[in-house]
């Protein structure tokens, strides 16, 4: 057969496809489960980094350093998930875990569904959050833990998809970014002030972070991640609030 | 005629002369990268840290020894006008194969590294192996030339991400188990690494380091394989001249 004949090329093209779409398509099949896995597991141990000095497995031992067992577990046990709309209200049949941020993102902010982790530990409650924006080249993400007052932060942990590796990216690789948060208040009198990323240092020690010298734009993202992010929220943790001051009340 | 060769063939070792200069070839005389200048887009993009660049080079390194070992058992069946494009499936066959293999055997690194992975497939030196050389030879030595290829590469990566890391962040293998800091403000602290250049002592001589963050940007990839380049020339003069 003519190599050069269309019926050649065609049918060489033909075979080949399907071959190769077949081996494919056969070892993502035998993969999907363990790989799905580990993105699960990925990902709750991202929820579980806010929470890192709450998780009560030694001193220093952080979702890091946790087993991948050790991790299913924790959320097994300690964690309940809610999902929440933006006007406060639960949503019933959604998983948080399930919740796709980036999806989520994209729709009108009133149909929006976000996740919200319970941590509970030594009787204490913890509320996580999630929030996402867009840092220098692509989108950034993170976790923010409030303590239960709903205005101290407990933690955070952040990520992203494709900041610069030794300067945006220091925002997951530098611990001592995430550890800033610790401490910080999001409401100042009772207003949502959010947390400041401030170039140059943190002038306000209970409402600023420092940024990162030569990530700017990461960290103006991290600012205005923060601050519409955790505005969705509002409803919710008002509601919360106000139900707690009225069992207060009561007793 | 064919089967004269044949008998030729059979005659050699499995690995002598020719499969060694194939395989030593790229790290010098020809290397993809400082003499061929192919692969540089990734060059520049993935050596500011090492980690990332030793899992690329290994990625590298299979896809290219594959692809050619592939390419060359189909050569004489590949029909010339879509050739080019059988080749790019070959290839990304075996990119989306890695990819795959990451996210199961390590999902962390995998997320760490998606772009770049992806990106092997458009890097220039795995096709242009197959068209130079796999279209024309029997697959062992193509599989042999293809890996001496990957690790020509791989080596002017390591040696790129290694000065890059070292003064840019002043770390070496961040972002793996063995992370280590080596100079700058932060050596010495332990919650920022697991650090075994502090207990030696050495992080502790260097703490006076400001990292440069030159070094971080892509350009200063471009300086140091420019540099490079230079080395290379002034002591192999046979590369010298030849345009």
């Amino acid at each position: 057969m003519d190599k050069n004949s269309t019926n050649y090329v065609l049918i060489f093209v033909l075979i080949m496809t399907v071959l190769v779409a077949f081996s494919l398509a056969s070892i993502r099949q035998v993969t999907k489960a363990t790989a799905d896995q580990n993105e699960d597991i990925f990902n709750k141990r991202a929820v579980l980094a806010a929470v890192n000095d709450y998780l009560g497995m030694g001193e220093g031992v952080g979702a890091n350093d946790l087993t991948d067992d050790q991790v299913l577990e924790i959320f097994q046990n300690k964690v309940q998930q809610t999902a929440i709309n933006t006007q406060g209200q639960e949503v019933d049949g959604v998983m948080a875990e399930d919740i796709d941020m980036a999806k989520e993102k994209k729709k009108d902010v009133n149909e929006r569904v976000l996740p919200l982790f319970k941590y509970a530990y030594e009787g204490k409650d913890f509320y996580i959050l999630s929030v996402r924006g867009s840092g220098l080249w692509d989108e950034i993400w993170g976790n923010i833990a409030l303590e239960s007052d709903l205005n101290t932060i407990a933690g955070a942990s952040f990520d992203h998809k494709g900041e610069t590796p030794g300067l945006g990216a220091e925002i997951k690789d530098n611990p001592t970014f995430s550890e800033n948060f610790k401490n910080k208040e999001i409401f100042r009198d009772g207003e949502f002030v959010s947390v400041k990323v401030r170039k140059g240092g943190a002038q306000d020690p209970t409402y600023e972070v420092d940024g990162i010298s030569g990530a700017t734009v990461t960290a103006d993202g991290v600012d205005k991640m923060l601050r519409s992010g955790i505005e969705l929220y509002l409803p919710y943790l008002e509601k919360i609030k106000g139900s707690s001051m009225e069992s207060m009340l009561q007793q | 005629m064919a089967e004269v060769k044949n008998v030729e063939e059979v005659k050699e070792p499995l690995f002598g002369k020719a499969e060694r200069k194939l395989i030593m070839d790229p790290l010098n005389d020809n290397n993809p990268i400082t003499v061929q200048v192919l692969g540089i887009c990734s060059a520049l993009a993935v050596t500011s840290l090492v980690y990332p660049s030793v899992v690329m080079s290994i990625a590298v390194v299979f896809v290219t020894g594959f692809s050619s070992l592939f390419t060359s058992l189909l050569r004489n069946a590949i029909p010339k006008p879509v050739r080019m494009i059988v080749q790019l499936v070959i290839i990304a066959t075996l990119v989306t194969f890695v990819e795959m293999a990451l996210k199961y055997f390590n999902y962390p690194v995998y997320k760490q590294l998606s772009v770049y992975i992806g990106l092997i497939i458009t890097n220039c030196i795995v096709m242009g192996r197959l068209e130079a050389f796999a279209m024309a030879n029997k697959p062992w030595r193509s599989f042999v030339d293809g890996i001496g290829n990957g690790i020509g590469y791989g080596a002017i990566l390591i040696a790129v991400g290694v000065v890059r890391e070292i003064f840019g962040k002043g770390t070496l293998f961040a972002g793996s188990p063995i992370e280590m800091k080596l100079i700058g403000a932060n050596s010495g602290k332990l919650e920022y690494m697991i650090n075994t250049a502090a207990e030696s002592g050495i992080g502790s001589w260097f703490g006076w380091y400001t990292n440069n963050n030159l070094m971080v940007l892509p350009a200063a990839a471009m300086f140091i394989i420019g540099v490079m380049i230079w080395i290379q020339r002034s002591y192999n003069t046979k590369l010298v001249d030849v345009s």
